[in-house]
């Protein structure tokens, strides 16, 4: 089971919860098992190719995982997954 | 590898204040570095002329629209910028006689009103809970309605990365033939892009690794994940690995860099330095690099040099890099 941090923007998908858990090996799985228990965050998500969302960043712990192996990164039991907006960087 | 620390005889000499941008030290880290084979290096981009690595990405941009007929003297610039790049943006053009606008949140710090007023740039404010993309989607749209603005965009304009592929890699390269791993902040993605495009084509395997803030939610203001942004000059293939740095962790490194090499630079360094010290430790030799992008005098007001964290107000309402 992993941890998954919901971002302000993605809550009210989600009941309101900042944080919810999902069961899967890597970060397709667990993601598509929150579209499962909370289907409007689908098109949140996922775009229509079923990749990830373009706007959407998420890091396993604090990882981008986009740079790793994407949807199949491997997600271990105690691992957090934080799902962030992509934003313009800071004080540029 | 290499040794190639040498005395300079001085820094140069430049006929113009604009041809001084550049040319900045590299420093050892010595009592940061995790292991004695992995030698860390930063570059100490305050040293520029108005305290910034922007001040490279500036004139860049600014001698790009020139050589292409874009502006002329007595022409308004805009740009949307919370700091750094608007600093740069209005030292150059008060010398090159061009005005300045700078779209920015109203929520970044006051050192950087007050730089930007000093140089004679005008400023429009963009609502702070919307961050930096606030001030982009502003910008645009002022930019689309009055066709007299030259609107150099950092964001999608190659003269940024361009800076540091001509500029600050081939420095990094003068003074160093190996190079493992390079960390850098992303915001515009111009220095990660510039020097990892560059340091790939000459060294071959080096580690290009973001820093990027996580935002504190009260600047997550996005209505709908879609109203979201990914500057058009960053090709995400280029990097290897990419780690957010909170406000707290970005300002705890800021002070260990005070603290343990005597440095003192500007919030995101610290966030940059946490992650080159990682990746450092993962290693078991080579060189890490990573960029200062500026000093922490922009950053006074908020007593994060002196003040314990728990203290300092507003960590997450504030943009701090």
């Amino acid at each position: 089971m992993a941890t998954i941090k919901i971002p302000p923007v993605l809550r009210p998908a989600v009941g309101g919860e900042r944080e919810i858990s999902a069961d899967g090996e890597n970060v397709g799985e667990i993601l598509r098992a929150v579209v499962e228990e909370h289907p409007s965050t689908s098109a949140q998500l996922f775009g229509a190719d079923g990749d990830l969302n373009r706007y959407v960043n998420v890091y396993l712990n604090d990882e981008d995982v986009r740079v790793l192996d994407g949807l199949d990164t491997s997600v271990g039991s105690g691992d957090t997954l934080v799902i962030l907006p992509a934003m313009a960087g800071g004080a540029r | 590898m290499s040794t190639n620390l040498r005395n300079k005889p001085c820094g140069g000499r430049y006929g113009d204040v604009i041809e001084a941008i550049g040319h900045t030290p590299l420093i050892e880290l010595k009592r940061l570095s995790p292991k004695p084979g992995v030698r860390l290096w930063v570059k100490l981009e305050s040293r520029n002329p108005t305290g910034s690595v922007k001040d490279r990405v500036a004139r860049s941009l600014i001698l790009d629209a020139e050589d292409k007929g874009l502006i002329r003297p007595g022409q308004t610039i805009l740009e949307p910028t919370s700091g750094n790049t608007g600093i740069s943006l209005a030292m150059i053009c008060a010398r090159k006689g061009y005005r300045l606008k700078v779209v920015m949140p109203d929520n970044v710090t006051r050192e950087r009103t007050e730089l930007l007023r000093m140089y004679g740039a005008d400023i429009v404010y963009s609502e702070g809970s919307k961050g930096s993309n606030g001030a982009v989607e502003l910008a645009l749209d002022m930019a689309a309605k009055d066709s007299s603005y030259y609107m150099p965009y950092q964001y999608g304009n190659e003269a940024n990365p361009n800076a540091h592929y001509n500029g600050t890699a081939l420095e990094i390269l003068e003074e160093l033939d190996e190079v493992s791993a390079f960390v850098a902040g992303l915001g515009t993605g111009g220095t990660l892009m510039g020097n990892g495009r560059r340091l790939k084509e000459e060294l071959g395997d080096v580690k290009i690794v973001a820093a990027e803030p996580m935002q504190g939610e009260p600047v997550q203001g996005l209505r709908s994940l879609d109203d979201g942004f990914i500057p058009p000059i960053i090709d995400i293939g280029l990097l290897d690995r990419k780690i957010f740095v909170t406000n707290a962790d970005a300002i705890t490194w800021t002070r260990k860099l005070l603290d343990e090499e005597q440095l003192f630079v500007g919030v995101s360094t610290g966030a940059i330095a946490r992650v080159a010290v990682r990746i450092a430790g993962e290693l078991d030799e080579g060189n890490v690099v990573f960029i200062a992008a500026d000093d922490g005098s922009k950053y006074f007001s908020s007593g994060i040099y002196t003040r314990p964290l728990e203290e300092i107000e507003n960590l997450d309402s504030t943009v701090w890099w």
